[in-house]
């Protein structure tokens, strides 16, 4: 099979490309761009007349509830979401039931990500035995059975000691470490950001230092122990000051944000609105206008979806009792691209954090369109308005607080391997 | 802000819900004080009763335990005439897996017309009036850390009552203001309706994140935050905060915050004492303070039962047909 992508305009971040050309693919590889390989008799034409053609995003954190919460949503139901935003490579956190804590779980998911075919699905494995915080896992046997890295998911660890030993253990393996840093005594069991706007709700709030005491102990860890740690989600200006510091010191750190924690702040709890429940909660403008500088400054390196599906009833309680998420899977390239439009980034450097630089984080072959790689793309229509409805969402969670948002930019068609797995009709 | 307003107030801006001060207007706490103040003649006659609610079932929807609050809204409903039924839930269908939900649509199905709620999440009360019927009013008895806005109005009333005037007053709350609905509820009351000058006094450990955003002025030392102020509101010090990192002892917490004869000469003369009761004696109030010529504490459970009535009443009438001519 052998397809032709003619008339878009093909931005590939890490080949530095940025121009209308064709691309061509065959037998699931992209095996040229701009000139057509000798005797390439395209069977398939595609024509992506004003639209952008990028490598398949690459999304550092989807839940897909599978296996033990199917109610909420499946490896299946999750994955055809993902292709509709043009996501076809997710990392999952361990935090399934059973946790993916044994080669055998991180091979179901695999199993059935691939059965499903919409995307591919990469499991990280749990850096403690059920994620309980003492015990740490046979990691060299999650490796092999293809994690691609190690996270205690937002479990608390039982100790510091624990946190050291464990990342010891993963950097004996070379595997990355995913810290999400929130410092258990300090949170509280709190559900917003401690501020202004928790305060006068009466909720019990999070200091931003419980992220900011969990990113200093963690880099002072890996001061000593040399592994490499990925922080997801942060959401607070001051940590991104902490992981910039460390960065320009030359350690092997890295961080992403989620797309929500870039257009969303602690006001919009106001009327206790369940759907903005996130953890780490929504932080203030200030901060929200700090973690848009750092993914342009490339102290975040990524923006993830951290898509959480919940049924109805999930969201249905007073704010406290509600489950924390969004349903975040189909509006994550529009967050990002509103993020360019407000012009904070670049077409190209939005790209690359949904792309090449994730693929990066995760050690795979993802994220780039160069000749030789798999064929996973997206082709999305940057001007194309459109309005966020339930009914017209794939994923099973239909919580958002982006409904009834107008969004622009819509993807029209992926392709994993050179095979449409999603086309607008 | 305008969607909590658009919860409370019914399309023609009379009051629905009363579930916060927030979003109100001055004109309408003014409107529940007045009302009060005519209700109060009716607790003093010998048939304590007025017929305007009658036929109306009232839900006291308690999730956490209450006395006072309870009772005093038992009482308000009763003398309205409503009947009245009280439901702890903590022994209830929640704790056998039910949801709020589940609780409130057995209820609706039970025809009531209005809930009384107190509930230990701040928000409950606010969920559950985006989720009943429309022809159901919910009345906040206590929301969480949020609100408790029924306590706040039968404060402003006695402090109506007291001082007459609101926007000349130094009003002081004391206590551990971070936990407490009762304080936020009569920070919002007090600002609405003109004073000025509202202090919190508390060790840092009890003041709210971000105070300025009540429009408050903090102090820590006692003495210092009584200095002239009309009235001064002891807040109930909980037992719990005793045993966490908030507060080292009882001892030195009446050392420091206690209210006693010789701090309240600091204030001015003729200075008003509240306090939202069940209070502790010698933790947050020594008794002669408590049960001395400045303290309004009893009056305060009194006016209870006029603005609970009030509150009930013009909630209710929200929901009769019109008798205006407007819409529908």
């Amino acid at each position: 099979m052998k397809i032709e992508i003619r008339n878009g305009r093909i931005i590939d971040p890490a080949n530095q490309l940025d121009g209308v050309q064709s691309l061509f693919i065959a037998d699931g590889k992209i095996v040229a761009i701009g000139t057509a390989p000798a005797a390439f008799n395209a069977d398939s034409i595609i024509d992506a007349s004003g639209q952008i053609v990028c490598p398949g995003l690459v999304d550092l954190r989807a839940h897909l509830r599978e296996p033990g919460e199917e109610h909420k949503g499946t490896i299946a139901s999750e994955t055809r979401a993902a292709a509709r935003g043009g996501i076809t490579t997710l990392c999952c956190p361990p935090n399934t039931h059973p946790v993916i804590d044994t080669p055998a779980v991180a091979e179901l998911v695999q199993r059935h990500a691939d059965a499903a075919g919409f995307a591919r699905v990469l499991p990280l494995g749990a850096l403690t035995q059920g994620l309980a915080g003492s015990a740490i896992t046979e990691m060299h046997a999650l490796k092999t059975a293809g994690c691609v890295g190690v996270s205690n998911a937002m479990q608390p660890l039982g100790s510091t000691l624990i946190l050291r030993r464990a990342m010891e253990y993963a950097a004996t393996h070379g595997l990355t470490v995913f810290i999400h840093a929130e410092e258990a005594a300090l949170a509280n069991n709190g559900c917003v950001h401690e501020g202004a706007v928790g305060s006068r709700l009466g909720l019990p709030g999070i200091p931003i230092a419980a992220e900011t005491v969990a990113v200093a102990a963690t880099l002072a860890l890996v001061e000593e122990t040399g592994a490499r740690v990925h922080f997801p989600m942060l959401s607070s200006k001051r940590a991104l000051q902490k992981i910039a510091r460390a960065k320009y010191d030359g350690q092997p750190v890295s961080c992403d944000v989620s797309a929500h924690h870039l257009h969303l702040t602690e006001i919009d709890l106001l009327g206790f609105n369940s759907q903005c429940h996130v953890r780490p909660p929504l932080r203030t403008q200030r901060d929200m206008e700090g973690l848009r500088k750092g993914v342009a400054n490339g102290t975040v390196a990524a923006i993830c979806s951290d898509h959480q599906p919940h049924e109805a009833d999930a969201k249905l309680a007073p704010f406290s009792a509600t489950e924390a998420g969004i349903s975040a899977l189909e509006t994550l390239l529009p967050l990002a691209l509103r993020v360019v439009d407000d012009g904070v980034l670049s077409m190209t450097q939005m790209i690359a954090s949904l792309t090449d630089q994730p693929a990066t984080i995760l050690g795979v072959e993802a994220g780039t369109l160069s000749p030789g790689r798999q064929a996973d793309i997206c082709i999305f229509d940057p001007e194309r308005y459109w309005t966020l409805d339930s009914n017209s969402m794939l994923s099973r969670g239909h919580n958002t607080p982006f409904l009834n948002w107008e969004m622009k930019g819509e993807v029209t068609r992926t392709l994993l391997g050179g095979k449409t797995v999603y086309e607008r009709t | 802000m305008k969607k909590k307003n658009r919860l409370q107030l019914d399309d023609n801006g009379k009051l629905k819900h009363f579930l916060t001060i927030e979003g109100l207007n001055r004109q309408l706490l003014i409107d529940i004080l007045d009302t009060a103040e005519s209700f109060t003649s009716v607790t003093e006659q010998t048939v304590k009763k007025v017929p305007l609610l009658r036929g109306k079932t009232i839900v006291n929807l308690f999730f956490e335990a209450s006395t006072r609050t309870r009772t005093t809204f038992e009482l308000a409903a009763k003398r309205l005439s409503a009947d009245v039924l009280n439901i702890n839930i903590q022994a209830s269908a929640t704790a056998k897996g039910e949801t709020l939900l589940d609780t409130l649509r057995n209820l609706e199905a039970m025809h009531c017309d209005m809930f009384v709620v107190r509930h230990a999440d701040s928000g409950a009360a606010h969920f559950i009036a985006q989720h009943v019927a429309p022809h159901i009013s919910v009345i906040n008895a206590g929301d969480g850390q949020h609100a408790h806005p029924t306590q706040a109005m039968l404060d402003m009333f006695t402090i109506r009552r007291e001082k007459g005037e609101f926007h000349k007053l130094n009003v002081a709350i004391v206590g551990d203001i971070r936990h407490s609905r009762v304080a936020r509820s009569q920070i919002h009351a007090l600002s609405m309706l003109g004073v000025e000058d509202i202090r919190i006094i508390a060790p840092k450990t009890l003041v709210p994140t971000e105070p300025d955003a009540f429009g408050v002025h903090v102090y820590h030392d006692l003495r210092e935050g009584l200095r002239d102020v009309d009235v001064v509101i002891m807040l109930r010090l909980q037992k719990e905060r005793m045993r966490g990192a908030s507060l080292p002892s009882e001892h030195e917490y009446f050392q420091l915050f206690g209210l006693t004869e010789e701090k309240l000469e600091l204030a001015k003369a003729d200075v008003t004492v509240m306090h939202p009761g069940p209070i502790n004696r010698g933790v947050e109030i020594d008794s002669a303070v408590a049960d001395g010529p400045r303290s309004v504490i009893l009056q305060q459970v009194t006016h209870g039962i006029a603005v609970r009535m009030a509150v009930m009443s013009m909630a209710m009438q929200s929901h009769l047909p019109d008798t205006t001519g407007g819409a529908r």
